[in-house]
């Protein structure tokens, strides 16, 4: 991070899509969608429903696999955080850690706890049963059993979905501060305000294509280049307007 | 993947409900078991009347009978309860205090010893039933009715012995006592003996030819007398049961009734364990998550199965080691319990994988579980000849296809040698488990759609 608050520049890519095309039966859920992100890059994808973030993070994620299109990862591996804590509830945040710890093959499962408990700042929760967690603290785990695998990029799938504006904000202040380690992080929202505020770049799908991939300041730009009306509006209003005047 | 079966067993643990039924149920049905194969079928109780006058003896000819021991073994047979007079043996049937009465009359032993003398009258004893409930009046027709006619086969035996003994007398000769005094019968053997040996001192003609006539009549009298002996016997007893077993031995009937209750528990705690926790992983989100590179859906198949083999292992040993307090089981042939139990646990977990796959959540996985398995329990234990040839076969179809059969014939062979073949059945499960596990497999295509 620079001192200014904004992050130096990413150099290389940490992760590389082409064409990615998804179809179920006669509908297409993604046509052609390329983008790519730096390391230590925050990218948020928004768009209306069924615009086909979710197909897109899980495509990027391996667990659906893609009709035509690539997807490159230069630097290592990517690890995925589902929009619903894929946790076992009647297991404590320890136990959670300890199972996908030992799964992933950590050499040292114990110390990996360790270091996760520490980075969730749930250490004093560590024998509740999660079934007991708010649903912040659910989604953190979510996010650290995410972040076993040591990815260079993290996809997170709508992560602050249930989440009240403290729980929100503590997990941001967690989600930023990996970020600022270096590893680079794909998030979905439908909260538009969410992603301007936390998406260093916006990646707009609507109806499987993509429309616009650039900072909230360019997209803003393109709102009153396109639709000069919403210039003045909020972001949320503007992004509507703009959809709209895309056909979406 | 151990640890997911570690993982597996802490949520089993953490499920206090899952848990407490898990112990529970193999316990409440050896229990059960136990008590239906220790104690038998209840014996129908029955007011019991007795108007003959104490001690009076019985005989049919020269043969006594023995009343007192009669009395016990048909007071083994039913429960009997004894009453002074008729009168209370009606009102305890009224009440419901009995299922029935059965009274014997003043004058039976006297009509019964006129069977074997030479102006027999009919016996007869009373049965009073409470209608009111057909099933019950059923029950005590049918053990009233069974009674009376083994007892009616035995007198029938003895009359029948009595009158050989009247007709050999007819035949042979010999010592006949009436009323105390003493004859002696010439017999037609020994009468023809003596109308031959005149024959030759009677004058050729008319006296000669009356004689020859009496002489053929007394031959033709021997040959067909000598034919009522079978007769006689063949009215004692019409049928004759010729039991002949041509499917091999069977094993006693506690023996089967164990192995239904260990299968029945292995199927219940298996499949509903397997189909849950595959369904509860879907559940939890966690299978997109497991399967993205940590462990593959089939080795996740597998864990499943191995749990379901475990519990399902230690469950029913649990069990049978309950029936122990009641029966006695042949704990050397332990070896063949537990390939049965893991056979037959792989069976099982196999099907609840696939049910499991299909259902995709825990409430449905369960319902789906207890829809399938019940009814195809039930359907294994009709037996041949209980329903109509056809409807057999679509049963016999149905049963093959789902594991309770094979592994209850593995539960009975293994429990007892006499049972059916322990290796067909291990065939029949093994090919089943192969089966249901590829359908599971095929299910978990869609499973996180």
């Amino acid at each position: 991070m620079t001192a200014s608050g904004t992050k130096a520049p990413a150099t290389g890519t940490a992760l590389e899509a082409r064409g990615i095309v998804k179809r179920y039966g006669r509908q297409t859920a993604l046509r052609g969608v390329d983008f790519n992100a730096g390391p230590g890059e925050l990218l948020a994808v928004i768009g209306p429903n069924g615009a086909g973030k979710t197909t897109l993070l899980s495509i990027l994620a391996g667990i659906v696999r893609a009709d035509e299109g690539e997807v490159h990862l230069p630097r290592g591996e990517v690890g995925w955080v589902p929009q619903q804590a894929a946790l076992y509830r009647r297991l404590t945040v320890e136990e959670n850690l300890r199972l996908f710890a030992r799964l992933e093959g950590h050499p040292d499962p114990e110390a990996t706890v360790a270091e996760m408990l520490e980075l969730t700042a749930l250490a004093d929760r560590r024998h509740d049963q999660v079934a007991r967690l708010s649903g912040g603290n659910q989604q953190r785990i979510n996010i650290a059993i995410g972040l076993l695998a040591r990815p260079v990029v993290l996809l997170l799938d709508e992560p602050s979905v249930g989440l009240d504006p403290r729980q929100r904000a503590r997990l941001w202040q967690f989600v930023r501060a990996l970020a600022g380690g270096g590893t680079t992080v794909i998030f979905s929202t439908h909260n538009i305000q969410e992603a301007e505020r936390y998406g260093e770049r916006l990646l707009v799908i609507a109806d499987g294509e993509r429309l616009f991939d650039g900072s909230a300041a360019a997209l803003r730009d393109a709102v009153s280049k396109e639709a000069p009306e919403a210039a003045g509006s909020d972001f949320e209003t503007a992004f509507v307007a703009y959809l709209h005047h895309r056909g979406h | 993947m151990r640890w997911l079966l570690l993982k597996d067993l802490q949520i089993l643990r953490r499920s206090p409900l899952q848990a407490v039924l898990l112990v529970l149920y193999p316990v409440l049905i050896a229990v059960l078991v136990g008590f239906a194969i220790s104690r038998g079928p209840d014996k129908p109780r029955v007011a019991f009347v007795n108007e003959v006058p104490q001690d009076t003896p019985f005989r049919i000819g020269e043969e006594e009978f023995d009343v007192v021991g009669a009395r016990s073994e048909l007071c083994e047979r039913i429960e009997c309860v004894r009453v002074r007079n008729r009168a209370e043996a009606i009102e305890k049937v009224r009440d419901g205090d009995v299922l029935g009465a059965l009274i014997l009359p003043a004058d039976l032993v006297d009509k019964l010893e006129s069977l074997g003398g030479l102006t027999p009258e009919q016996p007869t004893v009373e049965v009073i039933v409470n209608e009111e409930d057909p099933v019950k009046q059923r029950l005590v027709d049918d053990r009233i009715s069974t009674l009376l006619a083994e007892a009616n086969l035995r007198l029938a035996r003895e009359v029948s012995r009595v009158g050989s003994g009247y007709l050999d007398l007819i035949l042979n000769g010999g010592e006949f006592n009436l009323l105390g005094a003493s004859f002696d019968i010439l017999g037609l053997t020994r009468s023809a003996q003596i109308l031959e040996a005149l024959r030759g001192h009677v004058p050729a003609g008319g006296q000669r030819d009356a004689l020859d006539a009496v002489i053929r009549f007394a031959a033709l009298a021997r040959q067909n007398l000598d034919l009522a002996n079978p007769l006689l016997t063949s009215i004692a007893e019409p049928i004759k049961v010729d039991k002949r077993v041509i499917s091999g031995e069977t094993p006693p009937l506690d023996i089967f009734a164990i192995a239904v209750a260990a299968t029945v528990t292995l199927m219940f705690v298996t499949v509903l364990l397997v189909a849950g926790s595959l369904a509860l992983e879907r559940e939890e989100n966690a299978f997109s998550r497991l399967t993205r590179g940590l462990v593959s859906r089939s080795a996740l198949l597998v864990e499943k199965v191995a749990l379901g083999i475990a519990v399902s292992l230690v469950v029913t040993l649990v069990m049978l080691a309950g029936l122990e307090l009641f029966v006695s089981l042949d704990w050397g042939r332990i070896g063949l319990w537990l390939i049965a139990i893991v056979a037959g646990g792989g069976g099982f977990a196999a099907a609840g994988a696939a049910l499991g796959a299909a259902a995709r959540e825990v409430r449905a996985a369960s319902l789906l579980a207890f829809m399938v398995s019940l009814p195809v329990a039930f359907l294994s234990l009709v037996p041949s000849g209980a329903v109509g040839p056809a409807l057999f076969d679509v049963i016999r179809f149905i049963t093959a296809l789902f594991p309770f059969k094979p592994a209850l014939d593995a539960m009975t062979a293994a429990l007892d040698e006499t049972g059916p073949s322990l290796a067909a059945a291990l065939g029949h499960l093994a090919a089943l488990a192969a089966a249901y596990g590829l359908a599971a497999r095929l299910a978990l295509r869609r499973f996180a759609d």
